[in-house]
């Protein structure tokens, strides 16, 4: 009496699992078909040259992407500079004043600031700066970028210091230590490591930005320092690369490709580790 | 450090020579009264979780606040401390005096107050820090100027904490067990030098034994501060207190000393809540 219904149920349990399983699978394929194709395409590419050497002229072969990468950690750590400490405060404060109006319009302003397409924050960049300083400039493109991460960090924050135990601070507010003492001295470097990997989860997402920078930052086949000249990214070269009709540049576009898809695959992890090395201590 | 029209620390005995000038007291003190409130209410939105107290709690006493679940026994507990303050939707009215001075009035300066009046929670809350640094954190931050190991030792021998760790000063505070965590919290707000205690079941979250060292301890702190212990125990209330304060619904029923409020209550809820009729 029991045994075929039992059966059934077996049965129906593995197909489900095989169900789950396939769609997990499902999920993760095109993962890999990317990476592999990308790898594959550009692996070959990719020697010490390539990553130090300057774009040659047109027509001539080799040379590398040395200003690309110089441009791209340029405008990140520009970026980096607006939105983090802007970013951090508001966090901050909307994980303190969790109920206030303020709070309630600065959330649903952060979130729609997330929404906003990277094409308009390009333009409106170049509103900001490019058309009031007269030129081109990885200042320009760094705003774009910072705009863009800002959200992140600012919600990333909020969330990680959410969850920073109530009772710790509690008991330093008990002791007469100042609320904004506890925040500095107790809040925030409980949630140091949280906060962090929200930064490089910022990072790792404006990596790839190409919109924002077509307007701003420009390009520049040049190596350039100087926060008040263009400068090349590698989104940038990616796109101009791949739309050219040079196999050898649509070649180093595959390059470009690994290298910053290996960026951004290293501030993952690296943010992950971060998370789950780093003990409460402060 | 902090500028506030905050009276000087000072034990009780020398309180009528310090009247604050900026806002005296509507009545006379009583002696011996440490923390007292008038018509005391507070509100979590429109509902009063603490309705129109009067309680005095006189200097170096052990005052137990007893009464079901819900009572506002906590609430009351830490509105001595305004720690109401970060409970959004909290506000009180009326009044509540430390030291004649009036505690939710303008000239009182809460981080000033918090300094004074020490707070020790249910569950015990150590730092994630070493056991050292969880007694020398708050003074070092609030500018302490001598010495912070004297200090630490001092503090852990007053908790009855320091033979168990002086071998281990440096090791995290989260080794220890529960009973010896809570007596940690106990050094960490002693190591302020505050007048009053204020402890929120310490209790609660230990087993026995652990308990009655901190009832042991108690005993031994009232010598020095003025505790008030909030408590779902009876049985501890009647063990380490010298006056007992019974709260039913938000309000005080009845307070006295606790060898009466135990055998010949006035108040037949106080009777029923003490024979375990409810609760």
């Amino acid at each position: 009496m029991r045994a075929p219904k039992l059966h059934r149920r077996l049965f129906v349990n593995g197909l489900f699992r095989a169900g789950i399983y396939g769609l997990a699978f499902g999920a993760l394929l095109p993962l890999f078909l990317i990476l592999f194709d990308v790898f594959r395409k550009g692996l070959p590419v990719i020697d010490w040259n390539f990553l130090v050497s300057m774009p040659r002229a047109t027509g001539e072969t080799g040379g590398g992407i040395a200003n690309a990468i110089v441009g791209s950690l340029m405008l990140i750590g520009l970026a980096a500079a607006m939105a983090v400490p802007l970013g951090v405060a508001a966090g901050v404060y909307l994980s303190e004043a969790r109920k206030s109006r303020l709070a309630y319009f600065t959330r649903l302003a952060v979130d729609v600031l997330q929404g906003m397409p990277s094409v308009v924050i390009g333009i409106i960049a170049y509103l900001w700066l490019v058309r009031v300083m007269g030129k081109f400039t990885a200042l320009s493109g760094g705003l774009a970028l910072g705009l863009m991460m800002l959200p992140l960090v600012v919600r990333g924050t909020e969330e990680v210091l959410k969850l920073v135990p109530a009772h710790i601070k509690e008991a330093s507010l008990a002791l007469g230590v100042p609320h904004y003492r506890t925040v500095l001295r107790v809040i925030i470097p409980c949630g140091l490591p949280g906060i962090i990997s929200a930064v490089l989860l910022g990072v790792s997402r404006i990596a790839g930005e190409t919109a924002p920078l077509l307007f701003t930052a420009f390009g520049n086949r040049f190596l350039e320092f100087s926060p008040l000249k263009p400068v090349g990214s590698l989104p940038l070269t990616i796109f101009t690369y791949a739309m050219s009709p040079y196999q050898d540049l649509q070649a180093q576009a595959w390059g470009a490709s690994v290298v910053l898809i290996v960026l951004v695959l290293a501030t993952n992890i690296i943010s992950r580790v971060v998370i789950t090395r780093w003990k409460i201590q402060f | 450090m902090v500028t506030t029209a905050m009276p000087q620390p000072v034990r009780p005995v020398r309180r009528e020579q310090q009247a604050p000038a900026a806002n005296p007291p509507a009545a006379p003190l009583p002696e011996t009264a440490h923390v007292r409130t008038d018509n005391f209410s507070v509100y979590y939105h429109d509902h009063p979780a603490v309705n129109r107290v009067t309680l005095t709690i006189p200097a170096g006493k052990v005052t137990a606040i007893i009464g079901p679940s819900g009572c506002g026994k906590s609430t009351l507990l830490r509105a001595i401390n305004r720690m109401n303050d970060f409970v959004p939707g909290a506000r009180a009215e009326g009044q509540l005096w430390y030291c004649g001075q009036d505690v939710y009035g303008p000239n009182c300066d809460p981080v000033e107050l918090r300094r004074r009046i020490g707070m020790v929670f249910q569950k015990p809350n150590p730092f994630p820090k070493s056991i050292f640094r969880n007694v020398a954190w708050a003074p070092k931050i609030n500018g302490y100027r001598g010495d912070l190991e004297e200090l630490v030792e001092r503090s852990l021998r007053q908790a009855a904490l320091w033979d168990e760790v002086k071998d281990k000063l440096d090791r995290s505070a989260l080794a220890l067990s529960g009973g010896q965590q809570q007596r940690l919290c106990i050094a960490r707000a002693i190591a302020m030098q505050p007048d009053v205690l204020l402890m929120d079941e310490p209790c609660s979250a230990l087993d026995p034994i652990a308990t009655a060292h901190i009832e042991d301890l108690i005993d031994q702190l009232k010598t020095q501060y003025t505790v008030v212990l909030v408590t779902h125990n009876m049985q501890q209330a009647g063990r380490v207190s010298d006056r007992t304060a019974f709260m039913y619904l938000g309000e005080l029923v009845e307070v006295d000393a606790t060898d009466i409020i135990f055998t010949r209550p006035n108040n037949p809820r106080t009777q029923d809540y003490i024979t375990g009729r409810f609760g």
